[in-house]
């Protein structure tokens, strides 16, 4: 089984790379694109042991307390068997 | 052994490898008559590699001087090292990875700062210092038509932005997580470095005189002990890469950017430094360039002894690896160890703390061969001898070349009659060679581990101190590459006298040198012959200044679609103070101080002066020719002339020193200004020639400094003992930068306006669209 | 009384502070290792500059469960001095022992420079030496210094005086140009609501000898000198 956890900045907290990608975009010709918001993408492979219930809130977990910063993050995940 | 399990060779393999068919007769002759294996085949072919054997330069390098009473180990080594006083020592050296820098700038460039990391932590130092020397293309179209090239296009200034930003940000990642001060180096800009960037590390580590390591194998039947990041298929060959005969599948054919990790490289300086503490260690080399095969072959070479390995013990990080591969394999962070049998347990501990793989891979032998094994078999077993004494050695044909330039001053060129000439100085200000680099090194941390007296921006040379000891260190890099273009002898001799002329502009005494030797291809007779003129000229002038060059590194075919680089050396220098507080900085420190032109020469007729602005930063800047010659150096002089400001320094007599160079008098005087605001008011004398002549041209040999008055006598004795001239021209004044000549004002202006032009200029020209 | 500095395995200013802590403020002090629950019966705990795990994921993202971190929770938790320089900062805002978190810079580059800060609360443990409202010039090196937290934290820290430094002119003003990374407030350090865990910004320990060009950090280890001896 296969965890994908997408991890981006809160809505609230300035996002600098995701500004200046957007910047770079404009002036690449690109106009209608308003906003780039740069994030974090984790792939974590399960072994096969593990239940998809003890899987969902692990990840949970996992994301939550170490590879997010809830101050200024939020995640969310896919499992894939 | 069986050799012939694996494909025979074909004589496409043999090219795809690099190898002449003359060079593959030779390695079957030093077989014994076989048939390399496969392996065997990868292993020649990285070890008889330009890169790894030298073997085009060898035979001009041996002239290079190398010893002196302070030399404590010279080129061979991982890198040189000097005695520094008080029981210290320290290891330096200069490496170029100017290719891989080109391909992917930012990985390129930080895997260049870790290799030369790892060869100084090798011999047991502690890194304490790194700079740079860093040449790309134009960054901005040139303030006037180039007549030479019709000028850069504006993709390739875009190019130039992003191969620049890309580095920069490469060496700070590596270095400021490493944990290790920056203290700057150079950067410079020329048309014939679009496509070629050059990107030269230079580090430096001290360690305790009695302390040092060698890369040397001894005591047969010694554990050899792997550690580090685990093995991957990054860096190999990528021509080899290509044939179909002996790859796993599609995902290792693509040659792969090396990655560089400096978290792991930390783990592995600390977890290094304190296994060698144990005194169980032996011998230590890093795996840089051809990884595994060169630490085995070349440590079992200097003991004189062999290594057997079983490759199915290295840590490997893909799987179904070939030993095609695993010794071929440029991973990055890795180090090879020989420990004293028995004391494995104390070396594992250690790496086990700092949570590093370490993982015994064969033993030392008494056979002088490198013996490799893979699944109990033996894939490679080939004499040390081989690898390295017998890897073949070329006088490669060697033939006169001119520099595609005029040597008299075109009819065209009109210098200005005596006016305002504040303009040209801030246009030069602000020209990429000239101009502030604090865009760069405020990206680099110059000030961990609390020892930069002189940090970037600061001096002429970085300084720092040795804790627990009143001395100091300092260390400077240089190289100016159109003037070995234009006479590559005499331009090198400029990058020796000028390295050690801003150690010595800092207070100390130029100890040794390394050299980082860019060039084009070496199999076309005038880039031979540009490599030897510059050899000699290094020569000549480490002689006169009783400089020995400890180690370096040789960087051929720079070039791109036939065209080559400027034949293009960089020295690095590094100096010793007895008391690191006595250090002088290069700006002045108050009003009301006089300013003295140290010169070592006196100055040349107008004649001279003439075919020598042809090669300044002024004509190629803002009159968009170069022609002639650099400047005439006199080597004795130079050598008087640092000797006398370095005692000026240790007397307390001097607030201020900074070489006079590129740019010439008004520029130095400018960058001597720019920290307190304190400007100058000066007076000089034309001697009937151009104004440009005077505050321009870059005649060698020269040192501003600036000292209270009562000190003026007293520092003009020194410079007649040592046969120097030392003339007041002025006198330093808040905030105004006000220069006359006979009698006539030509610069006039607030220092303000002369530090925003200097400072600016590289941040906007790396944010502006390029104007063509 | 003894200073206690943690080594992390990619701490690299560990060293820098131990030296200014027994070089020059003259204190007892010892290295404490992130592996070790023991903080060997120190008064005050420094945690230094670095990438303390490669800071990979994020700074001091690691950091924050390591065995040495759970006791200076507890440490701080009873009162004991604790003090975060850089690196240290962002872990003891991982950590959960100060608000808010440090993300990258506003100009997205590394910067090491000499910065000024005002002293806004002088009354601290790390402070007490300084004059209120008096510049420190103190050097910054930095990928990941810009202070954030929500209003209402911001607001908490105003009220209760827990912003410690603030980015400034020489002159002292706290305009936005001399906010060197986009912090919230120009905030360069902060305290808890007890002022005994102090988390900043700039490297005190790279301006405590004249040789390094200035003396101005020093003040937060001659304070913290003062706050032991005081004990």
């Amino acid at each position: 089984m296969k965890a994908y956890v997408y991890v981006s900045p809160k809505k609230s907290v300035l996002d600098p790379q995701g500004q200046t990608i957007q910047r770079a975009l404009k002036k690449l010709g690109y106009q209608g694109f308003d906003e780039v918001r740069q994030g974090k993408y984790f792939e974590l492979t399960l072994n096969s042991g593990v239940t998809r219930t003890q899987a969902e809130a692990d990840v949970e977990r996992i994301a939550n307390n170490v590879l997010s910063n809830p101050v200024i993050e939020e995640f969310r995940f896919t499992l894939e068997e | 052994m069986n050799p012939v399990t694996e494909n025979s060779i074909s004589p496409e393999l043999i090219r795809e490898h690099g190898l002449t068919s003359e060079e593959y007769e030779k390695i079957k002759r030093l077989l014994g008559g076989r048939e390399p294996t496969i392996t065997e085949l990868g292993i020649f072919s990285v070890m008889w590699s330009e890169h790894c054997s030298y073997k085009s330069s060898r035979v001009h390098l041996k002239r290079l001087p190398t010893r002196s009473r302070n030399v404590v180990q010279g080129p061979g080594e991982n890198a040189g090292i000097i005695d520094v006083g008080d029981g210290w020592a320290c290891a330096f050296k200069i490496e170029s990875h100017n290719h891989p820098s080109f391909v992917e700038p930012f990985q390129g460039a930080a895997t260049g700062v870790g290799g030369i990391l790892r060869d100084i932590f090798t011999m047991g130092a502690r890194p304490v210092a790194v700079m740079d020397s860093l040449r790309f293309g134009p960054i901005a179209a040139a303030t006037a038509a180039s007549e030479n090239r019709g000028g850069t296009a504006k993709s390739e200034i875009h190019k130039n932005h992003s191969l620049l930003e890309g580095v920069v940000g490469g060496i700070a990642s590596y270095g400021n997580c490493f944990g290790v001060p920056n203290l700057g180096g150079e950067v410079k800009f020329e048309a014939c470095y679009s496509g070629n960037p050059l990107v030269n590390a230079f580090a430096l580590g001290l360690v305790r005189r009695d302390e040092i390591y060698y890369a040397k194998a001894a005591g047969v039947g010694n554990p050899v002990i792997y550690v580090g990041a685990k093995t991957g298929r990054d860096g190999i060959h990528g021509a080899t890469m290509a044939s179909e005969e002996f790859s796993e599948g599609s995902e290792a054919k693509r040659p792969n950017v090396q990655v560089g990790d400096p978290f792991m490289e930390k783990l592995l300086l600390e977890a290094c430094l304190e296994a060698l503490q144990t005194g169980a260690v032996v011998g230590i080399q890093d795996m840089g360039a051809a990884g595994l095969t060169c630490s085995t072959c070349e440590m079992g070479a200097r003991g004189h002894l062999g290594m057997e390995i079983e490759l199915d013990r290295v840590p490997q990080r893909e799987a179904g690896m070939t030993p095609y591969e695993i010794m071929l394999s440029e991973s990055q962070e890795r180090m090879l160890l020989v420990v004293t049998k028995g004391r494995e347990d104390e070396v594992f501990r250690i790496f086990e703390k700092w949570g590093l793989d370490a993982a015994e891979i064969g033993f030392v032998t008494d056979s002088d061969t490198m013996r490799v094994l893979h699944h109990q078999e033996v894939v490679a077993e080939i004499p040390n001898p081989a690898l390295t004494d017998d890897a073949p050695l070329y006088r490669r044909p060697s033939e006169r070349w001119e520099a595609e330039v005029p040597r008299e001053m075109p009819a065209h060129i009109r210098l200005s009659s005596p006016g305002d000439m504040t303009p040209q100085l801030e246009r030069l200000l602000a020209s990429p060679n000239i101009c502030g680099k604090r865009w760069v090194w405020e990206q680099y941390d110059h000030m961990v581990q609390t020892n930069t007296v002189q940090g970037p921006g600061a001096g002429d040379a970085g300084v720092i101190r040795i804790k627990g000891s009143q001395r100091g260190l300092a260390m400077a890099l240089d190289g100016n590459s159109r003037w070995c273009y234009l006479d590559p002898r005499l331009g090198a001799m400029h990058a020796v006298a000028e390295a050690a002329r801003k150690v010595a502009c800092v207070g100390a005494r130029p100890l040794g040198a390394t050299n980082c030797l860019n060039f084009g291809n070496p199999e076309k007779p005038h880039i031979i012959w540009q490599f030897s003129q510059v050899i000699d000229g290094i020569t000549k002038a480490c002689e006169e200044l009783d400089l020995p060059i400890t180690g370096g590194n040789v960087s051929f075919y720079n070039e791109t679609l036939g065209e080559g680089i400027y034949p293009t050396p960089v020295l690095g220098v590094v100096g010793v103070l007895e008391d690191v507080h006595r250090t002088v900085f290069s700006h002045f420190k108050g009003p009301g101080r006089a300013i003295v032109l140290l010169r070592g020469s006196e100055p040349g007729d107008a004649t001279d002066a003439e075919l020598e602005f042809g090669s300044s930063e002024y004509a190629k800047e803002l009159l968009g020719t170069v022609w002639g010659f650099p400047p005439a150096l006199e080597l004795e002089k130079e050598a008087a002339l640092q000797k006398a400001v370095i005692e000026m320094i240790d007397s307390a007599l001097l607030e201020s020193a900074h070489d006079c160079a590129d740019g010439g008098l008004a520029v130095a005087l400018a960058e001597s200004s720019f920290a307190h605001n304190i400007g100058v008011r000066v007076d000089l004398t034309s001697d009937g020639l151009a104004a440009e002549f005077v505050l321009f041209g870059e005649d060698a040999s020269r040192i501003v400094i600036s000292c209270d008055r009562s000190y003026v006598s007293r520092i003009q004795q020194v410079a007649v003992r040592y046969g120097v001239f030392a003339d007041i021209i002025g006198e330093t004044k808040a905030g105004e930068f006000d220069i006359a000549m006979d009698g006539r004002a030509v610069i006039f202006a607030d220092v303000a306006r002369l530090r925003q032009a200097y400072e600016s200029a590289l941040e906007t020209a790396l944010t502006a669209e390029p104007g063509r | 009384m003894k200073f206690g500095v943690i080594v992390f395995p990619g701490s690299n200013c560990d060293h820098d502070a131990f030296w200014t802590v027994e070089q020059v403020a003259k204190q007892p002090v010892c290295f404490l290792w992130h592996e070790s629950h023991d903080l060997e019966n120190c008064d005050v705990i420094i945690v230094p500059g670095g990438f303390a795990y490669g800071d990979y994921l994020r700074t001091g993202a690691i950091a924050k469960f390591s065995p040495v971190m759970d006791s200076v929770s507890s440490f701080a938790a009873a009162g004991g001095l604790v003090l975060g320089i850089c690196n240290g900062f962002q872990i003891l805002c991982e950590a959960g022992l100060l608000p808010g978190a440090l993300i990258r810079n506003t100009g997205l580059k590394y910067i090491c420079k000499p910065v000024s800060v005002r002293v806004e609360n002088a009354d601290t443990p790390f402070t007490s030496s300084c004059e209120e409202r008096q510049v420190l010039t103190i050097p910054i090196g930095h990928m990941e210094g810009n202070y954030f937290c929500d209003d209402a934290t911001l607001a908490r820290l105003q009220r209760d005086k827990q912003i410690v430094f603030r980015y400034c002119t020489a002159d002292g003003e706290t305009t936005p140009d001399a906010n060197p990374n986009g912090s919230v407030d120009n905030i360069a350090g902060i305290c808890n609501p007890g002022g005994n865990v102090l988390g900043m910004m700039p490297h005190p320990e790279r301006a405590s000898e004249p040789e390094l060009g200035g003396t101005d950090g020093f003040q937060i280890f001659q304070s913290l000198a003062g706050a032991l001896a005081a004990k």
